[in-house]
């Protein structure tokens, strides 16, 4: 454009999120892999929407846990269930399952981010396509893509991780896993600001994907260090 | 046969004194030469069937498509000429996506026959292009009341709805036993309908054309409401006893 005129056009870039999910937790187990997600879509500091399911069935294997931007994981969501749906028309037998859909989506991210329009997410894709071994994938706004046997997103990063590497076995029972997923959903609610206490759990074990129904996470505030009195009685400063 | 049209069939923007268009009905020969294919509104869903002629022993079985999955819960099965029923199926595939990415909601059945007998007949309106050699039978089941509906879209461009039709080579035997199954069957099922259809096929099929492949899908219950070919086993078990059925009938005659 010449010097001096200014665009029309609207501003179509997403470089700061404003509708965010905070932690997504996957890892894999004995027989395929699980996801975990809390509940909440953050505006900003305010918990805004308090039942959102960041967890999202693609295709007949796949699972897609979505941090970051909401309305780039709902663009994103409804552009691989049209590709799911063309999966379906070839009519042979034969679905894209988690490392297509993973690879796809870490392309679409890279490709993204190069024309400085990024989809402001951090994914967790994972799934199990019958006897194929269990796949788990991080892909994030910046094209970064990595295979692994358990990830987290944002502040599970550095919550969740340390746990996650203490007790993490490749042969842990579905329970267990759950177990785990949530002990650090758990964690990021007591010390992350934009988290929250009810969570999603997904299980894709080769023949379903199965999302559950919210899950309340236990949480206790009755720590002596919280409830007890700590300054002088007759200090009229004090507020606690 | 050739020359009826006496110069006035050369071209698809010619009308004929008495106001025939031959393109569009020379379009229609190419249906009516066709392998038999025919399409039944059940209680529970939509059956299509189609009589797929074997060029040769060497082609792969299940190949060579005469009905095609358009959505979810909508399905096509043509007759006449496949190489031009593609750009149909490819057709409304495109309207039924992109309905359903504006609306969010699936493309009612009535409305994608009508884009679809829109689209034939603009090919009937141009110099530069030809009719359609094909008609498309056009089944889907509505996903929240679980209706089913027929329609049929001929080269000419007009859509009919039906509870159950039939075209191609067979197709007013096959209508007149159609007719029959359902007088005698007004709650018919998908599951009941296999060996019905299977056994119409078989009895319409001319023993003087080549061999040929049942081609059957249907959406139903046991499809989850899906579009889907019927299960080889199924499809063999039905043809098996419905081969059984005309048998004992030939016997009896």
């Amino acid at each position: 454009m010449a010097p001096g005129q200014y665009s029309t056009d609207p501003k179509q870039h997403t470089l700061s999120p404003i509708v965010t999910g905070a932690t997504v937790i996957g890892m894999k187990y004995k027989d395929g892999v699980i996801l975990a997600a809390d509940t909440l879509a953050s505006y900003g500091s305010e918990a805004r929407y308090k039942d959102v399911c960041r967890l999202k069935k693609v295709g007949e294997y796949t699972l897609l846990g979505g941090g970051g931007e909401l309305s780039d994981f709902q663009y994103l969501s409804d552009q691989l269930d049209e590709m799911a749906d063309e999966d379906w028309l070839n009519e042979d037998g034969c679905f894209m399952g988690p490392k297509e859909y993973s690879s796809y989506i870490g392309r679409v991210m890279y490709n993204r981010r190069s024309k400085f329009n990024p989809l402001y997410n951090q994914f967790v894709v994972v799934g199990k396509k019958k006897d194929e071994p269990a796949h788990l994938m991080y892909v994030d706004h910046q094209g970064t893509a990595f295979e692994e046997n358990f990830v987290a997103t944002g502040f599970g990063m550095h919550l969740g991780i340390p746990l996650l590497r203490n007790s993490w076995r490749a042969d842990m029972s579905l329970d267990e896993a759950k177990a785990l997923a949530t002990k650090c959903l758990e964690v990021c609610f007591y010390r992350d600001c934009r988290a929250y206490c009810k969570i999603h759990i997904g299980v894709c074990n080769g023949t379903s994907v199965d999302i559950s129904a919210p899950i309340p996470l236990n949480h206790f505030w009755g720590h002596g260090a919280w409830t007890e009195k700590r300054l002088e009685d007759d200090d009229p400063t004090a507020t606690w | 046969m050739a020359g009826t049209g006496a110069g006035y069939d050369l071209s698809v923007t010619t009308f004929s004194p008495d106001g025939r268009v031959f393109q569009v009905e020379y379009a229609g020969k190419a249906v009516e030469n066709s392998g038999t294919t025919l399409a039944i509104c059940c209680k529970d869903g939509v059956v299509f069937a189609a009589e797929k002629f074997l060029l040769s022993k060497m082609l792969v079985p299940g190949t060579a498509k005469r009905i095609f999955p358009v959505h979810r819960r909508a399905g096509m099965s043509i007759a006449g000429m496949v190489a031009d029923a593609r750009q149909i199926v490819s057709r409304a595939r495109s309207e039924a996506t992109q309905y359903f990415n504006a609306y969010c909601e699936e493309m009612p059945s009535e409305l994608l026959a009508e884009r679809l007998g829109l689209f034939m007949h603009a090919y009937t309106l141009y110099w530069s292009v030809r009719p359609f050699g094909c008609t498309a039978l056009l089944g889907c089941v509505d996903q929240e009341t679980k209706k089913p509906s027929l329609f049929c879209i001929e080269p000419n461009g007009m859509v009919y709805k039906y509870q159950a039709t039939a075209e191609g080579k067979g197709k007013q035997a096959a209508k007149t036993e159609i007719e029959k199954v359902l007088a005698n069957n007004p709650e018919l099922t998908c599951e009941q309908a296999l060996m019905l259809v299977a056994k119409i096929i078989h009895k319409v099929h001319d023993e003087k054309d080549k061999d040929f492949e049942l081609e059957i899908s249907w959406i139903c219950p046991a499809s989850n409401y899906e579009h889907a070919q019927v299960p080889a086993k199924q499809r063999k078990a039905a043809e098996a006893e419905a081969k059984r059925i005309l048998e004992a009938e030939q016997e009896d005659d």
